[in-house]
């Protein structure tokens, strides 16, 4: 499917429709640009997540990739210097609508980060505050949603024998499960992880891609990755920016074998970046 | 390389002076080190030996009085404790507040700096000239004359410029990325400064609230302004009583030392006991911050 025939939106009463299908568009990106101040970072942007897969984003370093990525739950936007125009549609709403509340998006999105940020708290305090702030108050409910949190992030059966231990106590690939558990925890539709495994070592990281595979199957997943074989590897589809542009977009398989552009191929063979 | 650009034998030729250098160097810092310590000493060996005899439970426990054998400082104790009662509560609450709205809402830029310059300008104003300010708002203006409550508001003042900086410094030490996390998961601002940023930055909020507490002890001129007076009998027992503090009592002790020579001694027990309590709230501090300090 080529990017082209993706930009058409469907109409409210269409979308209900195409709901039905498997492989609806969960993001779509339309003509957003970026600037932090007056650089600009992403230009004229045009990019779709569909519903249970992965898409993975590579390019070198500085090439707007973790920006794009940061924009789609807005937490680019928490510096203050950045401006963006253009649209981007979560399920048909504006993320930039002022009546589209950034709590309820992110919600909705939740995020991985490069560095495994887990609190220091307990690690079943990190797994339970995302349901709390969203209200869960109930000990029963909670202790349910941290185990199937824990399960769902294949860390369970390491760390059910200390779930009132510190966080800190962990291993890094183990705290970056954890990281996926909590975000798990606020049952998010779209999981964003931005280089998730750029901190860990090969055996942290070849459990991060097997998670990855598992949870597509329940979520939308867009991966952020210095690392092509790690793209070719988990990903559905797969976009190569470059200065801040979309350079191509398509099926992983595409990408690696055959790419159009001889940019994309000279990234993916090595040749720069 | 063609040459050799060093020279060995000059290198060891040099050598000699070099760690004389370094020698002399470490001395004057050990020098200054001590000049501070030499000092505290001398002041403690000072006040100690004046005032040999003079602690006892019946120093500790006694109302004042003129008859200087009778005398004692429960009422400077007192009234140093209900001082307290009211500076830890009213800096904390305004103290931390002030540097979580400068912090945490604020956006970097002139408004900032403005509040902040003005935070730091306070911290720099002398204290007699707060005990003025306290004298006109709190004494006068809302007629509350000069008691516990009044003290207790001005000294708060005082020490609150303090309070704001060091809270301040503790919150920008807490990792952005744990804010991230918790914006992340769409937590609101409230939320992540009450589950996140407050737990995390805690323990240094405490140990600069009783850096600031042991300064708010040891303040005598804001209270001379409020006139505090240098004789009280009755022990405070509200927040609208008289009362007096340790430093005031020093002071005054001090001053009628020319009348009667025992009032020295009785000044320098007072200063003993004052400098003992500053340790033990100085010493919690220091446990506070080794207990609680995390890692990040």
């Amino acid at each position: 499917m080529s990017i082209n025939s993706l930009q058409e939106r469907p109409s409210r009463e269409e979308a209900t429709v195409t709901q039905e299908e498997a492989r609806e568009a969960v993001f779509r990106t339309e003509g957003l640009n970026l600037w932090y101040g007056n650089t600009q970072a992403l230009h004229n942007i045009e990019l779709d997540q569909r519903a249970n897969e992965v898409t993975a984003i590579i390019g070198p370093s500085g090439c707007g990739k973790s920006t794009y990525i940061k924009t789609l739950n807005r937490m680019v936007q928490m510096n203050p210097i950045v401006k963006v125009t253009g649209k981007v549609y979560y399920r048909d709403q504006n993320i930039f609508d002022r009546k589209f509340p950034v709590e309820e998006l992110r919600t909705r999105v939740g995020m991985v980060f490069q560095k495994p940020n887990p609190f220091p708290k307990t690690i079943f305090e990190n797994v339970a505050y995302g349901p709390k702030i969203h209200g869960i108050r109930n000990k029963k409910l909670l202790a349910e949603i941290v185990e199937e949190s824990l399960k769902g992030a294949a860390i369970w059966e390491e760390v059910k024998d200390r779930l009132q231990e510190n966080a800190f106590g962990l291993s890094g690939g183990q705290q970056q499960r954890l990281c996926i558990a909590r975000c798990l925890a606020i049952e998010p539709d779209v999981i964003l992880m931005d280089e998730p495994t750029s901190a860990l070592d090969p055996k942290s990281t070849l459990k991060v891609e097997e998670l990855v595979q598992q949870l597509k199957s329940k979520y939308s997943i867009m991966i952020v990755t210095h690392n092509m074989q790690q793209a070719a590897r988990i990903s559905d589809r797969t976009a190569f920016f470059l200065n801040g542009e979309v350079i191509e977009f398509d099926e992983t398989d595409k990408i690696f074998s055959n790419p159009s552009d001889k940019r994309t191929e000279d990234y993916i063979t090595g040749r720069f970046g | 390389m063609e040459q050799n650009y060093i020279n060995q034998e000059e290198v060891s030729r040099r050598i000699p002076g070099r760690l004389a250098v370094n020698k002399v160097v470490r001395g004057l810092f050990l020098t200054s080190t001590l000049f501070g310590l030499v000092v505290l000493a001398i002041l403690l060996y000072d006040v100690i030996t004046d005032s040999w005899g003079w602690i006892d439970w019946q120093f500790l426990t006694s109302v004042m009085s003129f008859n200087e054998e009778a005398a004692g400082i429960i009422g400077a104790i007192s009234g140093t404790l209900w001082l307290m009662l009211i500076v830890g509560p009213v800096t904390m609450i305004i103290g931390v507040a002030t540097a979580i709205y400068l912090e945490e809402y604020v956006k970097e830029g002139r408004v900032r700096t403005f509040f902040e310059t003005n935070v730091a300008n306070l911290a720099g104003v002398p204290s007699i000239v707060f005990g003025l300010l306290g004298l006109t708002v709190f004494v006068r203006l809302m007629n509350m004359g000069s008691v516990v409550l009044a003290g207790g508001l001005t000294m708060s003042l005082l020490v609150l410029p303090i309070v704001i900086v060091s809270a301040q410094e503790s919150l920008r030490a807490v990792p952005s990325y744990l804010r991230e996390a918790s914006f992340g998961m769409g937590a609101t601002r409230w939320q992540t400064i009450r589950s996140v940023v407050l737990p995390a930055a805690l323990p240094s909020i405490l140990t600069g609230m009783i850096l600031a507490m042991s300064r708010a002890i040891g303040e005598t001129a804001p209270l001379i302004a409020l006139g505090i007076p240098a004789l009280l009998i009755p022990l405070p027992s509200g927040l609208f009583d008289s009362f007096t503090v340790l430093p005031v009592q020093v002071y005054y002790w001090t001053i009628d030392a020319a009348l009667n020579q025992n009032y020295a001694s009785l000044a320098a027990a007072t200063i003993v006991v004052l400098l003992v309590l500053m340790f033990i709230l100085n010493s919690a501090a220091i446990l506070i911050r080794n207990k609680f300090q995390q890692r990040f």
